[in-house]
């Protein structure tokens, strides 16, 4: 090598753009090399062991029932559909579960800054209680402690047309026969005319300062056009009401008790946290600015809506997203009690029946890694949207 | 720089090359770590049961102490893993124990698609139904509308919807993650019907408070036949685990028990029970076993009729009849082939 050479080598390496690139290559060929030999490893220990690999099970018929489908699903259906019914069960548990919590964190979070001394009391006893007990373990409680007080079928409690038992709560089934579109279409009529209401109070507020009761109103105007467009078409809902049999109430729509006890475990105990979220955002908020909205004239309502919450939303948000997400993952427990979700039905039964443990694994990793994901990109949305814009 | 890269990817290389493959050679790993590792269930009475000391009791506890009887000489040299129906496979293929035996049914896909060997039977059971007697019910063809109780990952739920499904019977499943929750939320009253194996329901019937007040349904709705299991390709090992059981079935046919298996040895002139015994011969070095492993087996844990008597026999809690399973020769279909 000639001298030249060296100096214009070395003065390349010298250069930090340069060394950092070749660091980048260097770590990611590492990365690749790593994944490849990883991954082709395992398919030749699987082939060694004569363990099936591949997603072609998912075509398969699954054999094995479901207690909780809201899609049509019979044992005769394949392994890929068991999946996406277990997957809108987990969906559905995950966001009822975080609307509820919501609620009842904001109330819970209210109460323990009320005024009044028993009301405060309360809420941080709920919150000290519900917060320090392992979540499975109130799963279990709901399940079972519930299920031991509730009667059996023969013995009901009844409220008209709604029986509750050990096997759940039986309510009416609506079932909607012709002309069931026309409401629809009223309804929809009705949002359409309510969003135009609002927008329209909002600019002639910002025009004029006249201020129009625009939220009261457009819900006035979604009840009354439902109700005459069912009205006009004659009621077109029959129920389906439930009826008692040999061994269970039959008919109807039924809530089951896994349900309701893995939505009441998961609510809680998100919410007891939420609460202390909310109680903390509201704290951060300065008394000063209080007074500031009340020296301006602002009634109490109007400052807690127009200058306090959305100030203590900023530090909410973010605490809350990890709340949210912990509870779309916390849904997996619901397994221990048979709610049929995705844990329970991929990594239990299908895992079982196919043995193929790397791709059902795989499958339950993808879904709850988009779903948290796809929670936190709308959280992350929505703090962008609450935070401090300035003018 | 670039040559400590390039020694770092070969060492990982190398790193990683160590852990691929290791199927074969059950027995060496077993010799060398001086016990055999045994996947069992988390509690079935009669089965594979801990006591309040820890001591496990049971059919399927006894197939792998008459494995590490054979192995060792010594059936005690045996660790228990406990495993939930749906961990058992997974803790096979991946190596965690060595001996998977936890009343499991051998299937088509089990065998085949599962990197699994069945070894041989040590139950014959079907799938039954549990009722309340109060309900009233005499025949599984009543259960029209029923809620059924059973745990998840088993047999247990496809033979139920099959049975449902070919007689148009609606029903409501509720499957729980593990056995004793799924029996728990069938004493709560959730469920009308516990199914699982007949042998399950009797054992786990005698664990719940008021275990008179429950029956089972004569019906059997399929064919379980309960065995321990190993891994794929490692013959050796999977031809020691069958033969211990094969000659604990021979050794009843053959009228030696625990109590005799001493005087037999010493004084018997039959050449098929010498052979078997080790006294004359070397069956041992075929299986790379001692020469009298079946004598050990047969001494330490005792023949099948032993086995079935002290643990699941009419005079235990779980008190199941010995049925089919007796010995072919008095009508069962137990049946083991020869020691030669």
């Amino acid at each position: 090598m000639s001298d030249n050479t060296t100096s214009s080598n070395k003065s390349l390496l010298n250069d930090a753009g340069t060394r950092a690139i070749i660091f980048q290559v260097v770590l990611l060929a590492v990365v690749v090399f790593v994944s490849y030999y990883l991954f082709s490893n395992l398919q030749a220990n699987l082939a060694n062991q004569g363990i099936s690999t591949g997603f072609e099970f998912l075509n398969q018929p699954a054999g094995f029932p479901v207690l909780i489908h809201l899609i049509e699903y019979t044992e005769a259906d394949t392994y890929g559909r068991a999946f996406i019914v277990a997957l809108i069960n987990t969906i559905v548990i995950s966001l009822m579960g975080i609307i509820l919590a919501t609620v009842i964190g904001v109330v819970m979070g209210l109460a323990r800054l009320s005024n009044n001394w028993l009301v405060a009391r309360l809420a941080t006893v709920y919150v000290e209680t519900l917060r320090n007990i392992p979540l499975l373990l109130q799963m279990f409680f709901w399940y079972f402690a519930v299920l031991a007080t509730l009667p059996i079928p023969k013995n009901s409690i009844i409220f008209g047309d709604f029986f509750l038992n050990k096997r759940g709560i039986y309510s009416p089934n609506p079932l909607f026969q012709e002309g069931f579109g026309f409401v629809i279409a009223g309804f929809v009529i009705s949002i359409i005319a309510s969003i135009a209401l609002i927008v329209w109070a909002k600019r002639r507020q910002t025009i004029t300062g006249l201020w129009f009761p625009a939220y009261w109103a457009s819900l006035g105007l979604i009840v009354v056009i439902t109700f005459l467009a069912l009205a006009i078409s004659g009621f077109p809902i029959e129920f389906d009401l439930p009826q008692k049999s040999r061994f269970n109430v039959t008919g109807g729509m039924v809530l089951p008790p896994e349900f309701v006890a893995v939505l009441v475990a998961l609510s809680t105990y998100t919410g007891a946290f939420i609460a202390e979220i909310v109680r903390a955002g509201i704290l951060s908020v300065n008394w000063g600015q209080t007074e500031a909205a009340r020296s301006l004239g602002l009634k109490d309502s109007l400052t807690q809506r127009l200058i306090v919450l959305p100030q203590a939303l900023r530090v909410i948000i973010p605490p809350l997203t990890s709340q949210f997400l912990n509870l779309a993952k916390n849904s997996s427990l619901g397994a221990a009690i048979a709610y049929p979700e995705l844990v329970a039905v991929v990594m239990g039964t299908t895992l079982n029946q196919t043995g193929q443990a790397i791709e059902n694994i795989g499958l339950c990793m993808l879904v709850y890694g988009t779903l948290s994901l796809t929670i936190s990109i709308f959280m992350n949305w929505y703090n962008k949207k609450m935070s401090l814009t300035e003018r | 720089m670039k040559s400590n890269v390039g020694k770092l990817i070969s060492t990982a290389a190398v790193a990683l090359t160590v852990s691929a493959g290791a199927t074969a050679g059950t027995l060496d790993d077993v010799k060398a770590k001086g016990f055999i590792q045994c996947g069992v269930s988390q509690g079935v009475p009669g089965f594979s049961n801990a006591d309040s000391n820890g001591n496990w009791t049971g059919i399927d506890v006894d197939a792998c102490r008459a494995a590490a009887a054979a192995v060792f000489g010594d059936a005690q040299k045996v660790k228990f893993t406990p495993l939930s129906a749906k961990e058992r496979f997974t803790a096979l293929q991946s190596g965690e124990i060595d001996v998977l035996s936890r009343n499991t049914t051998w299937t088509y896909t089990r065998d085949t698609s599962l990197g699994l060997d069945f070894t041989a039977v040590n139950f014959y059971d079907g799938q039954g139904f549990m009722v309340r007697k109060d309900l009233g019910v005499d025949s599984a063809l009543e259960l029209d509308g029923a809620t059924v109780c059973t745990e998840q990952g088993t047999t247990t739920e496809l033979n139920m919807a099959d049975f449902f499904r070919k007689h148009q019977l609606e029903y409501v499943p509720v499957v729980v993650q593990k056995a004793d929750e799924a029996l728990a939320a069938y004493a709560s009253g959730r469920c009308d019907v516990f199914t699982t194996d007949k042998s399950g329901l009797a054992a786990h019937r005698s664990k719940l408070a008021d275990s008179s007040a429950h029956v089972i349904l004569d019906e059997t709705i399929s064919k379980e036949p309960l065995g321990p299991v190993v891994r794929h390709g490692d013959n050796q090992w999977k031809d020691i685990v069958t033969w211990a059981m094969f000659v604990q079935v021979n050794a009843e046919e053959m009228g030696i028990s625990s109590s005799n298996v001493a005087k037999i040895k010493a004084e018997t002139k039959d050449p098929g029970i010498r052979r078997l015994l080790g006294a004359e011969g070397d069956m041992g070095a075929q299986l790379s076993l001692p020469a009298d492993w079946a004598y050990n087996v047969i001494a330490q844990v005792g023949n099948y009729g032993e086995v079935f008597e002290r643990n699941v026999g009419p005079s235990t809690p779980v008190g199941l009849p010995r049925g089919i399973n007796k010995l072919w020769t008095e009508g069962g279909v137990m049946y083991a082939p020869p020691v030669r």
